[in-house]
């Protein structure tokens, strides 16, 4: 075996550590990656920064813990401008195991929100969140397509009941909210096929204006709804997270992860470039026999 | 009784949601909404039914001694304690004050999310062995597949300097034309073929969810 | 720091290292952690389905009846009809009686295909076309490299043609039609391509999470700085050399006994 077939068949445990040691090397390395912003984030972030107080909008946390890498910090992002510029939330979930994920989400944005931050130039006054008051969390109902559909009628079709057992009319900000025309928009944090029911049952149905945060597999796929106008906006993968973070200048894990996928792609894409010089080498050996 | 009632039933109440499409009026969403809610409550009997099959296979594991039974008590164990911790320690079955409880809820924040993001997680690394040894310039196919996906990884890549706002922009427009293009090809065939097998199973052609006789 | 976060965080830490080792081999400390996962997840599932689909959306409902009348007395007692119907789904355990499961699954079949036809049709088929045809329409600025008019749009129009052509058009692709197919599996390939370039991107942060928890459970654990996420990384690594050391020795040995049995 020749230097070049090395090249070709390297165990692959000697790939995992390479890039187990890149990105754990990385990691302790202190250096912000520049994130530039695409159109697709921006008009999600824009919709965001023109919600008014005492606004609404449904949030669709459709993922389970295996995506939350990718979809918690824009859920995060998103949640806490929300409160913070004192717009109403409808938390819902279609995931099997995501009431966790929004439960977790409540906890944390809460504890966050009770401080004073800026963002982006604008002082916000720690203040405590409110259940019922400034969100309700619908809890998770299976079958989304169904359970969207019976959404846009009402809300009480699948929720008699909120995640905590209370009677969906005596909840404050349920009050005069029948489905999602008093909603200003519906942003579907999604892992999995959840996305493209939203845009049928959701959009398709009702008309509703959708935006989608979506894990970076399916990031590609969604850009012909994005072409037709049937979503607004879209952010794909850890980037899209990080982009939001940067719109809302609220830097958490997206951001901090960016300058590990940096090099964790210059890896791989050495370990391809690798296995090609040495296809080609061989290739060219052999063609020469 | 056994296949022409379900067959009768698929054909009616598909037909029945179809024409409901097209009626904007109140009476019809009325029965939309009726449908919608009844569906939900039979397709929960349908996933208890996992749960079930879940417990009997790790309990059969362990009472017939099979191969790596020990494994199954910890199964076992872990949906327990779950669920005793969820009816709040055996205390509330009828309001949902275990979903609050302290150790349902770190159960899940402590066991599920690690092992769960984890075993996820693990995908980075066979990923990457993927790519190294899938990733062979054969022919001008695999050399297009394999600069679009290196386009996309290297995009937002500060080390390419000069290079790097060239790459940002070639790969906005490598999202948003050529691939934009594929995709919706892909989008339009899947949406026919739903579309089709949907006929086919109201037209009681496709019958393979009714099993064998 | 309270004693709990400290052993909460360190079970998650130890956790997720058992997971990692799957990575050297399967091993007794990845099977614990596949298993305890799925009872956990399991029960977990479970506890949901009761207190947020069967309590509100059926016995809520029926709840001024009595239950040991079934609650026929109730005054919505026509929620009996989709529980009688779930019920039937239990049936499919039964070799005899599984036929009666059928009645559930046919009306569930029934109505997810009702729904999806015009529904699917509108939204994957006719807006996607529409919106094709639309760009095509729209000529714009012809030359500009912009993604949404001029020769963009006719890129994706001729594009998704091709792809549509190369993916259902059974005629044997030769002479013309074989430009287009070309055409068509160049498109999709760097459609293909696109995804797997956000896959390998998906996939790596997933990874990424998992070192910051880590980070965050020594800064947790130990002390704050990045003091103990080194020892802990170099520790890590440590053990998986000591292992690999040790595989290896074994392997040698093994390799000079089994000639001799």
């Amino acid at each position: 075996m020749n230097i070049f077939d090395r090249m070709m068949s390297l165990d692959r445990r000697w790939v995992f550590l390479s890039l187990a040691i890149v990105c754990v090397v990385t990691y302790l390395w202190d250096f912000s990656v520049p994130i530039t912003i695409s159109n697709e984030v921006k008009s999600i972030y824009d919709r965001f920064d023109s919600l008014q107080e005492g606004d609404m909008i449904y949030m669709s946390v459709d993922y389970d813990p295996n995506a939350l890498a990718e979809l918690h910090p824009t859920t995060y992002a998103l949640a806490e401008m929300c409160f913070r510029k004192k717009v109403k939330i409808i938390f819902g979930t279609l995931s099997n195991l995501g009431q966790g994920m929004v439960d977790q989400v409540i906890r944390d944005i809460a504890d966050s929100v009770s401080h004073d931050a800026t963002y982006n130039g604008v002082f916000y006054k720690g203040r405590e969140i409110v259940n019922g008051v400034d969100y309700v969390f619908l809890g998770y109902k299976p079958y989304p397509a169904m359970v969207i559909q019976a959404m846009g009628l009402d809300f009480r079709v699948p929720f008699p009941t909120d995640f905590y057992g209370t009677i969906l009319d005596s909840i404050p900000i349920m009050k005069g909210t029948k489905n999602f025309d008093q909603c200003k928009m519906v942003i579907d944090m999604a892992a999995g096929n959840v996305a493209e029911m939203w845009i049928t049952y959701g959009h398709g149905n009702y008309g509703v204006p959708l935006a989608l945060a979506v894990t970076g597999v399916m990031g590609a796929d969604m850009y012909p709804y994005l072409g037709s106008g049937q979503i607004f906006g879209l952010a794909a993968g850890l980037l899209g997270s990080a982009q939001i973070e940067k719109l809302c200048n609220n830097p958490g894990r997206a951001m901090d992860g960016m300058r590990i996928q940096l090099f964790a792609h210059i890896l791989i894409i050495f370990f391809i470039v690798m296995g090609n010089v040495g296809f080609l080498a061989t290739r060219n050996r052999n063609k020469m026999r | 009784m056994k296949r022409q009632l379900p067959l009768m039933l698929v054909f009616v109440f598909g037909f029945a949601m179809i024409i409901q499409y097209f009626i904007p009026h109140q009476a019809s969403e009325w029965v939309n909404a009726f449908f919608m809610d009844w569906m939900m409550i039979i397709g929960v009997f349908a996933l208890a039914l996992g749960i079930w099959s879940l417990t009997k296979v790790s309990w059969d594991k362990v009472k017939y001694k099979k191969s790596n039974w020990q494994y199954a008590i910890v199964t076992l164990a872990g949906l327990f304690l779950m669920i005793f911790f969820g009816f709040d320690y055996f205390r509330h079955f009828s309001t949902p004050v275990g979903s609050n409880n302290y150790m349902y809820v770190k159960f899940y924040q402590h066991i599920v999310i690690p092992i769960q993001s984890t075993m996820f997680s693990l995908l980075a690394f066979f990923i990457a062995s993927a790519a190294y040894r899938a990733f062979r310039a054969r022919s001008l196919l695999a050399t297009l597949l394999l600069i679009a996906a290196l386009v996309i990884m290297l995009r937002f890549n500060p080390l390419l300097g000069p290079l790097q706002p060239i790459m940002e922009d070639f790969s906005v427009w490598l999202l948003n034309v050529p691939n934009l293009a594929a995709k919706r090809a892909i989008v339009i065939g899947v949406g026919l073929g739903m579309v089709a097998t949907a006929l086919k199973v109201i037209l009681g052609i496709e019958r393979a969810y009714l099993g064998k006789d | 720091m309270e004693w709990s976060t400290f052993l909460w965080t360190t079970l998650g830490a130890f956790l997720t290292l058992c997971t990692f080792s799957f990575l050297y081999k399967d091993n007794p400390f990845y099977k614990f952690a596949e298993h305890l996962v799925v009872g956990v997840s399991a029960g977990y599932f479970a506890l949901v389905l009761w207190h947020q689909i069967l309590i509100p959306n059926l016995f809520e409902r029926l709840n001024d009846g009595d239950w040991y009348l079934l609650w026929i007395n109730s005054s919505r007692f026509w929620y009996l009809i989709p529980a009688a119907l779930g019920v039937m789904m239990w049936t499919r355990f039964s070799r005899k009686r599984s036929w009666i499961s059928r009645w559930p699954i046919a009306l569930y079949m029934g109505i997810a295909a009702g729904m999806a036809v015009p529904r699917e049709m509108q939204a994957r088929v006719i807006e996607q076309l529409w919106s094709a045809m639309r760009g095509i329409i729209n000529w714009g600025n012809f030359f500009s490299l912009d993604a949404t008019a001029g020769i963009a749009s006719v890129i994706i129009f001729l594009g998704t043609l091709a792809a549509l052509f190369y993916f259902f058009f059974s005629k044997e692709h030769t002479g013309p039609f074989k430009i287009v197919s070309n055409f068509g599996i160049w498109i999709l390939m760097i459609g293909f391509g696109a995804s797997f370039g956000y896959t390998v991107m998906g996939r790596i942060s997933l990874f990424v999470q998992r070192i910051q928890v880590l980070n965050d459970w020594t800064i947790i654990a130990w002390e704050p700085g990045k003091g103990g996420f080194k020892l802990f990384w170099f520790l890590v690594f440590g053990v998986f050399i000591i292992w690999a050391v040790f595989e290896i020795v074994s392997f040698f040995n093994r390799r000079g006994k089994v000639p001799e049995a």
